[in-house]
Order: C-alpha cells, then structure tokens, then sequence
C-alpha cells in the first residue's frame, strides 16, 4: 500500500534505482552459469552497472527521504511490499533467450527514460542519467544484437526467444503507466512522460523483432502493481537471497 | 580441448587492442563469437573492462595467414649476420633525442 504521507520525489527515485537493482540481481544469478564465457562477462558487466546505477539512485532518495536510510538500508532492509521496482525485470531469468528478451525489452525502455531524465531539474538525477545514458547504450545494442542473432538464428533459437517475448509482453504496459507520483514529479521539472516515450518505444522494438523475423506478441492480458508494491511471486525468492547475509549477519564486514 | 570442435562452436576470433592514441593496437588474445559485431562487443566486455583501451580491431583466426615453424630457416636466419641492416654505426646529434 501506499502510504499518504510519502514523498513523491523519494517514491520517484526509488522506483528508477529498484528497477535497476533488481534486473542487475537477476544478471548476477547466471554468474557461472552463463552459455559461453564472453557472455558471462558481460551479462556480468552489464548487471554491475545497473547495480552502479541503483546505489547512486537509492544512495539519493535516501537523502531526499531525510531519514537516515542510505543505499543498504534501502536495498537489504525492504520487504516485498515495499519494492517499486517494475514487474518486468522481476521476472525469473528462463533461459538465455528470456533474459535477452527481457533484457531487450527494459534496455529499450531506460535508454530512453535516461535520455529525458538527463534534463530531471532535480541536477543529481540529471547527473546519474547522463551517466547512466551511456551505459545503456551500451547495453542496448548488446541485447538487440542477441535478439537479431537468436530471432533470425536457428529453428531452436527462434522459437526460445518467441516463446519468451510472449511469456513476458503482459509486461510492457506497466513500463508506460504513470500515477499521482509521476504527475507531481513532471509537474516540479524532475520526472518524465513516460507516456510519451511509448510510440518510440514501440518503433525502436517493432523495428527489431521484425528485422530478427519475431511476431510482435498479442497476449490478450496485462499486469501491473509494482507501483503500489504489489509484486509477482518471483521477487520474493530474490529478495531471500539477495537480503539473507545483512540480515543474518547486520554487522558483517568484508 | 578435443581436436574435433563441435559443430555449434562459434568461430574464433583474434583480438587487437590499442590502448591509447597514439599506440598502435597490440594483439591481446582471442574469443569465440557468432559474427564480428559480436565478437567487437564481446572483446569489449572481455578486455576493456579495467579500461585497457581506446579502439579494439577483430579479425576470424582463419583469416590470419601465419608463417610455419618450417619457415624460420630461409626467412630469418639469413638476416643474422647483415649488421648493416641495423642502424647502429651512425652518430646522432642531440636534437634527436630518443629514436
């Protein structure tokens, strides 16, 4: 639930710095599990700059909130209600075709998002996104590469990664949805129109999945929640491994 | 390693490396990849990661004619005793500084 009396600039920059902290904690999941060893640098590579992003984003809400929180308190001492990362990136790796597909699909999604939010008039957001922008450039023509290779590869790669787009589609409208929280936030000059990012979105992906031969998918169903804490079984299970060692152990030093 | 590859083994790939301006790119080891794109991005992740470079070159292993270990007789021992091929008998002014 949300609570009434909660900042809207600190519930902003949570839900940016958990969507990234929660995708980087899934890429860490196929550390030693990747296919071929170049891919599991980078999979590794890429999770540790979302997770680089998301301790200079929730280290920030943390001051914006004023109570003392800093980024661990946020990340290890959260329960699931309290997470406002998106559904997507919550949603369990499968196999290397989904993570891509997800990967594909949020990529797509954050380049843009930090490319507006680099003019945020909250300057230590527009300094994070400017950052970040690069990094997600990066990680963009890393996922739409695997896309094209695997959609327009072999029968078994094509059919995974299908499989997968329409596994995690219900997901995307969720990227778009915006509440009290993201009109206040444009109001001060600090959020985005997501909204209007969608039609960009939506060429920038639908030009992909037709170069790589992909159906776009037409699912007939959609979820979402995550703004109001209301989360898929899967972030549970993340948050058990991921929170397990601070809160066994609070004073636990390297 | 066997001597038979599989058959889904993606091709290998050389990597060059050139760590600033200025240096010319320096070989730095190889990797498998489907393509050249990806083996560019691959050797990204897998050697630039600490910041090693500025400009990284791919090229397929099976694109790189190699001289045999047979060669080294007629193509460099005949060279051991042209002294006069080293520029060691000249006296450089100052200026020069380093060569």
């Amino acid at each position: 639930m949300n609570r009434p009396e909660t900042d809207p600039h600190f519930e902003y920059l949570l839900r940016l710095g958990d969507s990234s902290l929660i995708l980087g904690q899934r890429l860490a999941e196929w550390c030693g599990k990747a296919p071929i060893l170049e891919e599991e640098l980078a999979l590794m590579n890429i999770g540790l700059d979302l997770i680089g992003q998301a301790r200079l984003l929730l280290s920030h809400a943390g001051q914006v909130e004023g109570r003392g929180r800093d980024e661990d308190r946020l990340a290890f001492f959260r329960d699931v209600q309290e997470w406002r990362n998106l559904l997507l990136v919550e949603q369990e790796n499968g196999d290397f075709a989904k993570t891509m597909a997800r990967q594909f699909l949020f990529d797509t999604f954050q380049g843009l998002q930090y490319r507006e939010l680099a003019a945020s008039a909250d300057s230590t957001l527009a300094e994070i996104a400017v950052k970040s922008l690069k990094e997600a450039e990066y990680h963009q023509r890393h996922s739409r590469n695997w896309m094209l290779r695997m959609g327009d590869g072999t029968e078994e790669s094509h059919t995974r990664l299908q499989k997968a787009l329409d596994e995690l589609w219900g997901y995307v409208p969720e990227l778009f949805e915006m509440d009290e929280v993201d009109q206040a936030m444009i109001a001060a000059g600090i959020g985005i129109d997501t909204n209007a990012l969608r039609a960009e979105w939506d060429s920038r992906v639908r030009e992909v999945l037709s170069e790589a031969t992909l159906t776009v998918p037409d699912v007939g169903w959609a979820v979402s929640g995550s703004r109001k804490g209301q989360h898929t079984e899967h972030l549970g299970y993340l948050l058990a491994e991921m929170q397990f060692l601070p809160r066994a152990y609070p004073d636990a030093r390297w | 390693m066997t001597d038979k590859a599989p058959l889904h083994e993606l091709p290998l790939f050389e990597v060059f490396i050139r760590s600033k301006n200025g240096l010319h790119h320096r070989h730095v080891g190889s990797l498998h990849a489907a393509d050249a794109e990806m083996a560019l991005t691959a050797a990204r992740d897998v050697y630039t990661r600490r910041s090693e470079g500025v400009s990284i070159w791919v090229v397929r292993t099976k694109d790189i004619t190699a001289s045999s270990p047979e060669d080294r007789g007629p193509f460099f021992d005949p060279n051991e005793d042209k002294m006069y091929r080293h520029p060691t008998f000249y006296d450089l002014p100052d200026e020069v500084g380093h060569m």
